[in-house]
């Protein structure tokens, strides 16, 4: 194998292991905002239980996106180097505003939040957990605009081959950027939501019957059940907004390979690169183009389009693009039909006394946000192939020139890390679980309320 | 905007000082983070649960330090980016490597079930281990000038060996301004073993450097030059020979001077620094691409700086408040 395809599956490989981190806790940090809130406002205990359970996979969490994140901020100078020589004057400023304005926010008042709780006021922690969550928003917003910047840019010019902004406004404002970010962030909180389901149900499965618990199963199914048509629709709007800027893409989604109307949807199908068709077709007559065009007639866009006069091949490879894109939307209706599900049993039997089988599928499904976003990120990317900047810079004018010997074996130090990194990762989670169903407590402090005196945060000598 | 003259002349400087800064708070910061890390096998069980809960609040932040350095490096410098860091490959993956064991075991060893505590607390050592030894060895194939030769890699093990030691020695700095009682004296001992390791870096770097460049040796040895280099040497000679002094007495009853060690030790990593930055100035690539030649351009520096003025005062404020909450002596790690 040739340095550019090691480079790409060692970009790719590090980058998932970096965003299944982040996705957790984007949106976990703001679930724990909301469990310290309810707390306040109630002082019923089994918002803190909530609470203390959840920070420590927050923590967990937070150190692998931190760590993970170094590294992806020295493979862009290691493995594509072209890359900030070419697009550097954009890339540069978007990855130093995010430094600046979120990493740093992050880092220093997760300290805090973690470890503040009895050295500062009530107000103060909450604060400081508002802050992180906030750090993790914008850390999503700055990536994700960079990272959209790449699938539709605008707002440069080009000059001796080095791009140079022109205006911010658009470039932070690209087009995709709204539907990626909205698309992101609902992911984010359908992984959380589906991860503390999911733990949740396995505490109950072990006989964990506390208030916590059913609170924060409740409380995931409700979520999941109320973001997820929101994802579908999101999803859908990202989908037509592709279609505008990225048609290869698109094509390569739908499996279709002639640009024509009363497209079908193809449900499955094995994409043959060589014969230029699908093998094993599965389709419903018209669906593609309903869903792109909203017109049973409706024109979509085809692969054979995207071959160059002497045969150069400037689409993506279909079969990873058109199955990730299935993973991701079957998934997604998993989701849908299981936290509706979920949510019709809670009306029926309340938290406490749902049955077996539903808590069985939660527990099943924990992790299945993180296949969603894999599998949605794999679309999105593996889809803008041969270009690493749609239309300005291709993937392989950006590799560098180590040995192909270098980056395998690097590539396979990161993986067996990962690997060894991912096993411990689930296991203490579930080990914490095991750990809370067996009553031990998280705190034997109690927590003042507002407007209550806070003589438990008055250490002697201070 | 010429306030300041051609911006294409000011615009690169001001950024080689920013990052030059950046790195240098990185190097103190996360240079006594990773030292307490290289300290703890040297620490029985109670112990490392007090080194580690001494950095516990502050690790993740003087991590992002070395985030901005990169990103200070890859937005102004991007050719001096890829060139370094492709030359750095390996070296750069073995950091990378133990700074992912660090963070990581640092929570799975409280978090984990008991039966794996000595495995994690052995990666976190492992983890600092590697971290330290490879970012000693990139200063050394930096000062080299990037090139694998058989003499240079050897220079460079060198200094990966001392780079190490030096952190092992703010990091018992760290820990006998953070701790008290048998533990604090065990780290009067510790930074006692490591002094030596600062005092032949610093020395093998000093010789070293000026014979890498004639450029180099020029700036250094002649006639005004060697007279703005001089506070260097004589400082830093103070600084070792109050250290010795000081870490023959510590610790004095009320916990007096405690904090002088780090502050002494943090001094000298200044000193050090500014040798290096006077002597490679202006190349961000030694011999090869100065800072003029590398930057970006002036309007996607300028719109970085804007941002950097107000964001950077802010960055410190927070930065001062943490370490100011997490004041005194560290006591056991909580989340409530
Ligand atoms: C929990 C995660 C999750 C779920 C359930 C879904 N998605 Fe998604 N999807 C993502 C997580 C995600 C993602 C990881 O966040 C991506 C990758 C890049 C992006 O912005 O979002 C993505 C990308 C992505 C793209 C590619 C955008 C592009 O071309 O750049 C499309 C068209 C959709 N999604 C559409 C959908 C539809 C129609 C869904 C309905 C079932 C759906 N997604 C469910
Ligand atoms: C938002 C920030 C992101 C940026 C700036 C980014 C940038 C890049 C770059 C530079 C490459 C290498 C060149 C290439 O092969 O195209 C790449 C490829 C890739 N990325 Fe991303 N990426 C981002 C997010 C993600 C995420 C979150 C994932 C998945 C979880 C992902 C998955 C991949 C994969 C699988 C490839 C390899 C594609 C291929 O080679 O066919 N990316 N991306
Ligand atoms: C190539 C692209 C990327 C680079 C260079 C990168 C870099 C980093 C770095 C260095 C950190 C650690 C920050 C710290 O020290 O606190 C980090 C954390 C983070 N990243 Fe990334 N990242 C990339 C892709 C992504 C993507 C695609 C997302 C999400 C959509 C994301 C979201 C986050 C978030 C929310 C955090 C902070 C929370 C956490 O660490 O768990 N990043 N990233």
């Amino acid at each position: 194998m040739d340095t550019l395809l090691l480079s790409r599956i060692q970009f790719g490989a590090n980058i998932s292991f970096h965003i299944l981190f982040p996705t957790i806790t984007i949106a976990l940090g703001w679930v724990l905002l909301f469990f310290k809130l309810r707390f306040n406002k109630t002082g019923d205990q089994k918002w803190m239980d909530a609470y203390m359970f959840w920070v420590k996979i927050f923590a967990l969490s937070f150190a692998m996106g931190v760590v993970s994140g170094i590294t992806m901020s020295f493979q862009f100078g290691t493995n594509w180097p072209g890359f900030m020589e070419t697009v550097g004057n954009v890339a540069g400023p978007l990855l130093a505003y995010e430094i600046m304005t979120a990493f740093f926010l992050e880092a220093v008042f997760l300290g805090i939040m973690l470890f503040g709780a009895s050295r500062v006021k009530n107000w103060v922690h909450t604060l400081a957990t508002f802050l992180v969550a906030f750090g993790t928003t914008m850390s999503t917003f700055w990536i994700i605009v960079l990272n959209s910047w790449m699938h539709t840019p605008q707002g440069y010019e080009v000059i001796d081959g080095v791009v140079h902004a022109t205006n911010w406004m658009e470039i932070i404002f690209n087009p995709s950027m709204p539907y990626r970010f909205v698309h992101m962030m609902l992911a984010s909180g359908l992984t959380v939501a589906f991860l503390i389901a999911g733990i949740s149900a396995l505490r109950m499965l072990w006989g964990d019957r506390g208030e916590a618990v059913k609170s924060t199963l409740r409380f995931g199914i409700i979520t999941g059940a109320v973001l997820i048509p929101l994802q579908i629709l999101a999803g859908d709007m990202h989908g037509l907004n592709t279609l505008e800027y990225q048609p290869a893409k698109v094509a390569a989604m739908e499996g279709n390979w002639e640009t024509q109307s009363n497209v079908p949807l193809v449900l499955f199908a094995v994409p043959n690169q060589e014969t230029r068709s699908n093998d094993f077709e599965i389709s419903i007559p018209n669906g593609a183009s309903m869903i792109l065009t909203h017109k049973a007639d409706g024109v979509v866009p085809g692969l054979n389009d995207f071959v160059g006069e002497d045969g150069e091949i400037l689409h993506p490879r279909v079969a990873p693009v058109f199955y990730a894109f299935r993973i991701m939307i079957g998934t997604g209706v998993a989701m849908l039909l299981l936290s509706w599900g979920g949510a019709f049993l809670l009306r029926r039997y309340g938290a406490g006394d749902m049955p077996k089988l539903p808590l069985l599928a939660f527990t099943a499904m924990s992790f299945s946000g993180w296949i969603a976003t894999l599998a949605g990120w794999y679309t999105t990317e593996i889809g803008r192939q041969p270009w690493l900047v749609q239309g300005v810079l291709t993937t392989k004018d950006a590799v560098s020139d180590v040995p192909a010997s270098m980056v395998l074996s690097t590539l396979i130090g990161y993986l067996a890390v990962y690997a060894v990194l991912i096993v411990a990762y689930i296991g203490v989670i579930t080990y914490l679980a095991r750990k809370a169903t067996k009553g031990e407590p998280f705190s034997n402090r109690r927590y003042p309320r507002r407007g209550e005196v806070n003589i438990a945060t008055l250490q002697p000598g201070e | 905007m010429d306030l300041f003259g051609d911006p294409a002349v000011w615009l690169p400087w001001t950024f080689a000082a920013l990052m030059g800064l950046s790195i240098l708070i990185y190097v103190v910061l996360d240079g006594f983070d990773l030292g307490v890390g290289l300290l703890m096998p040297l620490a029985n069980d109670d112990e490392k649960d007090r080194l580690v809960a001494s950095i516990g609040p502050f690790w993740d932040a003087n991590e992002t330090w070395l985030v901005l350095a990169v990103g200070l490096l890859l937005v102004a410098f991007p050719p001096a980016h890829g060139a370094i860091l492709t030359a750095l490959y390996l070296p750069v993956f073995v950091m990378l490597i133990g700074l992912i064991l660090r963070g990581v075991s640092f929570e799975m060893r409280a978090k984990a079930p008991l039966s794996q505590k000595a495995a994690w607390n052995g990666a976190f050592f492992a983890g600092s281990l590697l971290a330290s030894l490879s970012q000693g060895f990139m200063l050394g194939m930096y000062i080299m000038g990037l090139t694998w030769t058989l003499p240079h890699v050897g220079f460079a093990v060198l200094t990966a060996v001392f780079l190490t030691v030096g952190y092992s020695f703010i990091g018992a700095a760290w820990l006998i301004w953070k701790t008290d009682g048998d533990l604090q004296q065990h780290a009067v001992r510790w930074a006692k073993g490591g002094i030596w390791g600062l005092i032949l870096g610093i020395g093998a770097i000093s010789l070293a450097t000026p014979f890498v460049s004639f450029r180099i040796f020029e700036k250094w040895f002649s006639w005004p030059e060697i007279g703005y280099l001089s506070p260097l040497p004589i400082l830093s000679m103070a600084l070792v020979g109050y250290l010795w002094w000081k870490l023959r007495r510590l610790p004095f009853v009320d916990d007096r001077w405690a904090w002088t060690p780090f502050a002494a030790a943090t001094g000298l990593f200044v000193l050090a620094y500014g040798g290096l930055a006077y002597s490679f100035y202006p190349y961000v690539v030694p011999e090869q691409i100065t800072i003029y030649d590398a930057a970006s351009a002036p309007e996607s520096l300028m719109i970085i700086l804007v941002g950097t003025l107000f964001v950077l005062p802010a960055i410190a404020g927070y930065t001062v408040l943490s370490y100011f909450i997490f004041r005194g002596k560290a006591t056991e790690l909580r989340y409530d």
